[in-house]
């Protein structure tokens, strides 16, 4: 299991300059060690279109923000990231928690979050990358950071709760 | 109530080098007022999220101030982006264009037309600058004050609404804007 240190040092080696986000039950277990990150500024927005709307400004004045939000949020957030990925042509780099994924993964839970975030997010067209912070290791998800972050498009990694 | 050129040109002649990021009906008749490369119009827009775009440009670039103009439907999308502005000291100045209308599709009143105090939401949001101005000689005073000075700053302006516009669009395309944009911004 991947824990908050290693994730938020993950995501400072990766390059990233803030962290915009709303936290989950799994996400939000990570704020002890992302408020006291140096190199990474911790950004509050009440909904996921605006962590969306923030990052693009952040991305507009230089700055390299990750925005960190469940699948729920995603699906909230749908008409801002096509704004800022197809109109602004903004590389904008997103990790969703998706909830229920590895209990849905043995069959084990109705959660319809599983079933929709991968077809919304293509239907997006951004690239996704996936990983288990049950089954990986911490090398494995410093590798994950850093090809969400230097890929040159908006990119998606999906991180099963 | 004001109208539309008269709210925009005191912020044209009191923008110094703040971004201004304009939206919806203020994107028309801002290129005539001013053509600097530290202005974005955002179009194609999501609505609601000017305020949030010009919070991240904020916080991108410590010390430099952006003015947001804001048409009142895309506020009001999106209301919770004045209580995360509130928690951040940036020179973030956002100038509410309230005119009571869907003005773009076709005049149909937003929701709370006439009725919703906008200057209580932000105070309420936290935001302790707030301006509410109803006519074009106190705007003409008071925009040099409440375009200046520490952030964030919230400025309520009252504007006849106009039928019958057609969309806007951005006076040159979205990449080239961006590229003018932060080549100003980093040099």
């Amino acid at each position: 299991m991947i824990h908050g240190p290693a994730i938020t040092e993950a995501i400072a080696t990766a390059g990233f300059t803030h962290v915009v986000w709303i936290p989950d039950s799994h996400l939000g277990t990570w704020n002890e060690a992302l408020d006291a990150a140096p190199g990474l500024t911790l950004i509050r927005p009440c909904r996921e279109g605006e962590a969306v709307g923030i990052a693009a400004g952040l991305m507009l004045g230089g700055a390299k923000p990750l925005v960190m939000i469940q699948c729920t949020g995603f699906f909230e957030a749908g008409d801002a990231v096509r704004n800022v990925v197809h109109d602004l042509g903004l590389p904008l780099k997103l990790l969703i928690g998706v909830r229920s994924a590895r209990a849905a993964k043995d069959g084990k839970s109705k959660d319809s979050c599983p079933t929709f975030i991968e077809p919304v997010v293509t239907a997006w067209k951004i690239p996704i990358l996936r990983f288990d912070p049950f089954t990986g290791t911490e090398n494995a998800v410093l590798v994950h950071l850093n090809t969400l972050g230097t890929l040159p498009s908006a990119a998606a990694l999906l991180w099963a709760e | 109530m004001m109208t539309l050129p008269e709210a925009l040109a005191p912020i044209a002649a009191n923008r110094w080098d703040h971004v201004v990021v304009t939206t919806m009906s203020a994107v028309g008749p801002w290129p005539a007022l001013s053509d600097s490369p530290l202005d974005f119009a955002y179009i194609p827009s999501s609505m609601g999220q000017a305020v949030p775009l010009g919070l991240g440009l904020a916080l991108a670039k410590p010390g430099r101030g952006v003015v947001v103009v804001s048409g009142d439907g895309s506020l009001l999308m999106n209301l919770g982006c004045l209580v995360t502005l509130a928690q951040h000291d940036v020179p973030v100045h956002v100038v509410l264009i309230d005119n009571g209308l869907y003005e773009v599709t076709g005049g149909q009143a937003v929701a709370g037309a006439g009725k919703t105090d906008y200057a209580g939401l932000a105070k309420a949001s936290g935001i302790s600058r707030v301006y509410s101005v109803d006519t074009a000689p106190e705007w003409n005073d008071t925009a040099g004050i409440a375009l200046s000075g520490i952030g964030p700053v919230f400025i309520w302006l009252k504007i006849q609404g106009e039928f019958g516009k057609e969309t806007p669009s951005a006076p040159r395309p979205m990449a080239e804007q961006i590229a003018r944009l932060q080549k100003a911004l980093t040099s």
